[in-house]
């Protein structure tokens, strides 16, 4: 049972809703048209196709872009060792979608974490709330709009913030430059040329 | 206000007496037993635990005794990353610690945020606490945490016990 064949028992199950597979050096990728579908299509991926660990939840902010988020669910199954890479996608203004904690229990605190970072709700999720950041910090921090430095907040007794000196930016190496100096950590912006 | 710390004395001529100012006596006491509260966060709690293991000996100076209650600690060594999330435990950790007190900040983000210049980062811990001796190092080899705890003892020594007796923390 290849991981090919499982994308494609997949799509053969739920037709138009699941893409075809794509395949990038040996991993697939399906998406899924309807986000609503997810927790039915992951109790199909774990009770029929053996994907019985999920490996990742985890999100995208295609910032400028509609939809903005993109939900990906990482599968993974023991039995036939395949990986699934699974993709939704989720407009700004709904901002939800049901939650596959009753599929996999460890999604549970992955989808908090989906929560905190980006502020995406999962509906039916037993206990949706901030897992890295305190109840009450106002802000979504891995949004493409939230800068790196962080802004000032403050909730009393429980944790304030400010904004962190970044000394003109954050400082990036080039990876792959030409020598030592082009690859030097320092301030660099979208028109540096590689 | 400069304290004398010499307690030296010939016991040729003096036989079994001590001399000396009782400022000097308190500080040596303090100084040669500062029991840490090891305050270990991050990677820097790792150099802590070899700076207490056999090889760098910490309680070559008096420090081996790492208590982890503040009331029972006299120097919070804050080794890691403060998040602003840890930093109202930290700071409840160090007003529940007993005076006299000092802190030694360990390692870079102790000092300053380190490498995490970000939303979530507590930019240095002296924000919240006042630290006596800042180490560098990412993390800083347990030599120089050893270093560390020599010159807070230089400065422990220096301090005017008796004066600063009834002081509000």
């Amino acid at each position: 049972m290849s991981a090919r064949e499982l994308a494609q028992q997949l799509k053969g199950r739920f037709g138009d809703l699941i893409s075809e597979a794509a395949e990038f050096r040996g991993e697939f990728t399906v998406r899924l048209s309807d986000p609503d579908c997810i927790a039915e299509i992951c109790h199909y991926a774990k009770k029929d196709l053996g994907f019985d660990y999920l490996v990742d939840v985890t999100s995208i902010d295609n910032y400028g872009s509609d939809p903005r988020w993109t939900v990906v669910y990482h599968l993974y199954g023991y039995g036939h060792h395949c990986h699934l890479r699974l993709k939704t996608d989720v407009g700004e203004e709904a901002s939800e979608l049901p939650t596959v904690s009753g599929v996999w229990r460890t999604a549970d605190w992955h989808e908090r974490e989906v929560y905190d970072m980006m502020g995406i709700r999962f509906r039916g999720h037993p206990d949706l709330r901030r897992i890295l950041m305190w109840e009450g910090y106002p802000y979504f921090p891995l949004r493409k709009d939230f800068p790196l430095a962080g802004k000032p907040s403050n909730v009393p007794a429980v944790a304030f913030t400010n904004a962190a000196p970044l000394e003109g930016g954050p400082f990036v190496t080039l990876p792959g430059g030409r020598d030592s100096t082009a690859r030097e950590p320092r301030v660099r912006g979208p028109k540096e040329e590689k | 206000m400069q304290t004398r710390t010499e307690i030296s004395f010939n016991s040729k001529i003096e036989g079994d007496l001590v001399h000396t100012r009782l400022d000097a006596a308190v500080n040596w006491c303090r100084k040669n037993s500062l029991w840490p509260m090891p305050m270990g966060l991050a990677c820097c709690a790792i150099e802590l635990m070899a700076a207490g293991a056999s090889r760098f000996d910490i309680s070559r100076f008096g420090a081996e005794v790492m208590r982890f209650s503040p009331r029972q600690s006299d120097v919070m060594i804050v080794a890691g990353t403060v998040t602003y999330k840890m930093a109202t435990a930290v700071r409840r950790i160090y007003e529940q610690m007993t005076e006299p007190k000092w802190v030694i900040a360990m390692g870079a983000c102790a000092s300053t945020g380190g490498m995490y210049r970000s939303y979530a980062v507590l930019q240095g811990v002296d924000n919240i606490v006042p630290v006596d001796v800042y180490v560098s190092g990412c993390p800083p080899r347990p030599e120089a945490l050893l270093d560390a705890l020599i010159k807070l003892q230089g400065k422990v020594s220096r301090e005017p016990a008796l004066a600063l007796q009834k002081r509000v923390a």
